[in-house]
Formats: structure tokens, sequence, C-alpha cells
């Protein structure tokens, strides 16, 4: 299956010198979800911006479901629906109104029922006459959700949808985003969150100083990460392991007053009860044990901050 | 194509005419009735004949005049500099509408909504004086085409301006001026010879005196040098707005 979206060595300099995109390589299949992660100035939105039409890319080639965002940019803007970061709507403006408008504006024929159907999903239909001001934060957002939604998109980006948001909001949000992929709807998100790119994406990316340091499937990264730490405190320090306890996986802590025991939660046998019980026979005493699960988060931070400082993996 | 497009913008801006109604028609007219207590009845009793005309009838051209390109320039640069100023603008942007239907969508609204302003106040103005209209196409083609070019107009001052304060200092400061000065109350002739000449620099001149002479068949400059005058401007602002969707010009990075 050829992919929905392919964005081709893009890059972008304001004009101001600044340099947002640095060769972005990305490719997304029809259906599927993509989480975008990355620190703030990472060059997420300037990249969505570039891929719906809002910024003009400096060079490189965009195309969306096969058409050039340039030279088809009705066919490619048609398939695509956009929620910004930003909440912006106009204040005055009614729910259902600003809804249409959107519709209209994106050449789709009026459908009241559709809109209705739209607004019901999103809990905004008993809101429809209720002007934006007269609108909480959340339900504003929900509305430019609508919006992006109103012309039907195949491709749908949500920039940060959840900042900001209440924790109910934001399991609303996930569900309403469950419901698109299984009507086909290809969706790229973009998110401070990490739980919220475990919980709903199949592919994550991360980003930073306007290059795309890694894509892969969340799967993969998760196996990756799958990893747990044992740290076994001591009451008195040791200077070096006794052989009775070396093994895969365990090191003496920097002080000598800890064992760091690496191990993977999915294998058969972990080697915890093993591990204790010869440390027990060592005549070690414990004084402490504790956990540690590496998450998306270190993963993420640990890019990142490899990247910045200067060491591209 | 994307007329569905034009269609929606042009709704949702005349929506806002609508709902702002006192603001935007009831307002317009107040003033210029204003103008006709205190121009028409009251000093204008006292002034002779302009040219034919009693004073009253004489300022109506130019009174509609001055209400229309106003508004024209407020509507349009209200429209698209508010949509930049709240950040609505990112939907036009990824929206499948290339520049002439966000032109025609915008301008269009504006110049509809200034239209249905000249129109009110010429009704209007039929309390107040009596009105004789000698070429009635003529009238409505130079009132239909000053609300499109300065609509036009409008949607340039929009895009040029970084605030709303620098959006109200065109009409304020500039455009209010020139039509003041423009001959709306009183004929060019009237002037010592050395200012008739400075004035017929000022471009509102011709589409003052174009507008009279559709309804009173006198004119302060040729009416064809006022349908040349008109044209230009059109022509000019049409190459301006071509050239900030060309280059993108405070609109897109």
């Amino acid at each position: 299956m050829s992919p929905i979206l392919t964005v081709r060595d893009v890059r972008k300099t304001y004009d101001g010198g600044f340099e947002a995109l640095k060769g972005i390589d990305l490719e997304i299949e029809e259906g599927e979800i993509l989480a975008l992660l990355g620190p703030n100035g990472a060059g997420k939105t300037t990249l969505i911006s570039t891929i719906c039409g809002i910024t003009v890319p400096t060079s490189g080639s965009i195309t969306v479901g096969g058409y050039d965002i340039r030279t088809d940019f009705r066919q490619t803007r048609s398939l695509i629906g956009l929620v910004p970061q930003e909440i912006a709507l106009e204040h005055f403006e009614t729910v259902f109104r600003t809804v249409s408008f959107s519709r209209g504006l994106f050449g789709k024929p009026r459908n009241d029922a559709y809109i209705e159907d739209v607004l019901k999903k999103l809990s905004l239909w008993d809101k429809k006459d209720a002007q934006m001001k007269e609108l909480s934060g959340g339900m504003k957002r929900r509305v430019l959700i609508a919006k992006a939604l109103s012309h039907e998109p195949k491709v749908l980006f949500l920039d940060e949808p959840t900042a900001g948001v209440d924790v109910a909001l934001r399991k609303d949000m996930w569900q309403v985003v469950d419901e698109l992929r299984a009507s086909g709807v290809t969706i790229i998100l973009t998110t401070h969150y990490i739980e919220e790119a475990e919980a709903i994406a199949d592919r994550i990316g991360v980003i930073n100083g306007g290059q795309i340091l890694l894509v892969e499937d969340k799967a993969a990264l998760m196996a990756r990460m799958g990893k747990k730490q044992l740290d076994v405190i001591l009451t008195d320090p040791i200077a070096a392991m006794p052989d009775s306890l070396k093994r895969d996986g365990l090191e003496l802590g920097a002080d000598g007053d800890r064992l760091i025991y690496t191990y993977d939660t999915r294998a058969e046998r972990t080697g915890i009860t093993r591990l204790l019980q010869d440390v027990a026979d060592a005549g070690l005493v414990l004084r402490d044990v504790q956990t540690r699960q590496s998450s998306l988060e270190d993963i993420f931070v640990g890019l990142v901050h490899q990247d910045s400082a200067g060491d591209t993996p | 194509m994307n007329w569905r497009a034009i269609a929606a913008i042009f709704k949702y801006e005349m929506n806002r005419f609508v709902r702002t109604w006192k603001q935007s028609l009831v307002s317009p007219v107040i003033s210029t009735s204003l103008y006709f207590v205190v121009f028409g009845s009251a000093i204008g009793s006292r002034i002779d004949q302009v040219e034919g005309v009693s004073y009253g009838a004489f300022i109506v051209p130019g009174l509609i005049m001055l209400t229309v390109i106003i508004q024209s320039i407020m509507n349009a640069s209200f429209g698209i500099h508010f949509p930049k100023f709240m950040g609505t603008i990112f939907e036009l942007l990824s929206a499948p509408v290339s520049y002439v239907e966000i032109v025609l969508g915008y301008v269009g609204a504006a110049a509809m909504k200034s239209l249905l302003i000249g129109l009110v106040i010429l009704g209007t103005s039929y309390f107040f004086v009596d009105l004789t209209i000698a070429h009635p196409l003529a009238m409505i083609a130079f009132l239909l085409l000053t609300c499109i070019s300065f609509s036009l107009f409008g949607f340039i001052v929009g895009i040029w301006a970084k605030n709303f304060e620098q959006m109200q200092i065109i009409p304020m400061m500039v455009v209010t001026p020139l039509i003041f000065l423009g001959g709306s109350f009183y004929s060019i002739s009237m002037l010592p010879p050395f200012w008739q000449t400075v004035t017929l620099f000022n471009p509102v001149v011709y589409l003052v005196s174009g507008f009279r002479w559709a309804f009173y068949d006198t004119a302060d400059v040729p009416i064809g040098l006022s349908l040349i005058a008109i044209c230009i401007f059109t022509g000019i602002c049409l190459f301006i707005v071509s050239w900030i969707f060309r280059t993108g010009w405070r609109i897109r990075d």
C-alpha cells in the first residue's frame, strides 16, 4: 500500500534566518496513528503547518494521497483536517454556524445531518446555538475538532489536542480518536504527554531541532524499553562484587552501596528470586529494595538529550 | 473554482453585518441624517443654489460617497484583519481555496455591505431633500465601482495593518480628509484657481464629481475622466492584491 502522506527532505528557513526544519523525511500509511513527540520549538507545528499549506516550505516535496501540496493544493487540502494548537475561534459566532462555515470553506455541500452527527459525537450538540465566548476551554477545543472534521477529512492533524485539557476530556478525546481510526482516518498527533502517545499511537516519531530522530513502531519501541531495574540497597557498602553474585545484568553501584539488576519483565524467568537468594547466601544485609521501569519518557529524554549534545544516534 | 467556499465566506461575513446591524447599518444612517440637518437645513438654508441645485440636494452624492468609501474600507479591512488578529486565518490558509476565492468572498461581502448602506442613505435622503437622478444606470455603476474598488483597498489595508490602530489610521487620517477636500460638500469651482489645481491631484474629486454628474448632470471634471480615474484606482488595487497573494506578504510565511 502506498503511503497517504510522504514528506521528502523538507526544509524551512524563516525570514529571520531561523531554520525550523532541517530536512524532514516521513512516510505515513493510511489508517495509522502516528504520535510526534518533541520538546517545545522542535519543529512539530512548523511541520504540520507546512503540510497543511499555512507555511511554505523552503525546499523539499510533500504529497498527500499522491497529490503534491503545491501544484494540487485543492486535492491535498480537501483531504486534510487540522486541529491547531492555539484556540482560535470567533467569539460571537455560534457553534453550528462556525462548523458549517468550515464545511463550506472546504468546498463540501451543506449537510446538516453530518454536522449534527459530529457535534453529537463530541458532546457539543446541546451547545450548537451557544456563542464561542460562552464555552469553556475544553468545549472550544472540541469545536476546533468539529471544524476539522466538518469536511470529512481522510487525514487528521491534531496539534497538541489535549494540552491544558482535564483528564476526563482527555479520555473523551482518545475515544474520539479511536472511533476515527475505526472509520479509516489517518491521524497524526503531536503531544508532550508520553502516556498519550503510549495510549493511542501505532507508531511514534521523535523530533528535535528540526530533525526526525526516530520513527518506530510503538510495540517495538516499548519492547526495547520493556526493561526494569531492581536496586538492592545494602546496609554496609562493599568494595567488589562477590564472585557468587556475578551474572548478566547485574552491576555494583558507584558507591558500592547497591546492586543494580536489569531484567526483562516479559522473560519467562526474571532471575529475581535466584538473585535475592544468592545475596542472602553471600551474607549481605539488605536495607531496601526498589524497582524502576524505563518509560517512553526516558527514551525520549535520552534521545533528545543525546541529540542536543550533538551526538545524533 | 470553489464556489461553495466563496459562498461560505460571503455568508459568514454578511452574518456578522446582520448580527451587528445597529452598529453597521443604523449608525451610518444616523450620522448621515445629522449631516443633512446641519449642512442641508441649518447652514444650507443660507447658501444659494450650487450649479443650479439646492445645497441640501447638492451634497447628497458627496455624502453617499463619504459613507460608502469609509464603510468599504472599514468593512473589508476588518473582515480580513480580524481572522489575522484572532488566529482563525489558519483555516483559510489550510482550506482548498485560491486567492481569487478569498478576495471574492471577503471583498464581495464588504462591497455588498457598503452598497446596502449607500442605498439606505439614498433612501433616507429622500426624506430631507428633493432628489433627481439624471442618469440612474450611471449612478448605480459609479456606486458599485466605488464599493468594489474601496473594498479592495480596504482588504489591502487589513492585510498591511499590524494592529487595529494602524488599520484605523488610513480611513480616518488619510481617506476622510481626501473626501472632505474632494468636493463632497462644495463645487471645486468655488475654490481659488490655485487650490482648484491642487485639488485635481485628489483622486476622490473624480469619484464625487462623476457620481454627482449621475444625479444632476453637472460635474467638476469631465465624466470620462471620472470613469478613467476609478478604473485606474481599481486596477492599482487589483494589482497590489495579486502581488500580496503571489508573495504571501504578511499572510503566509
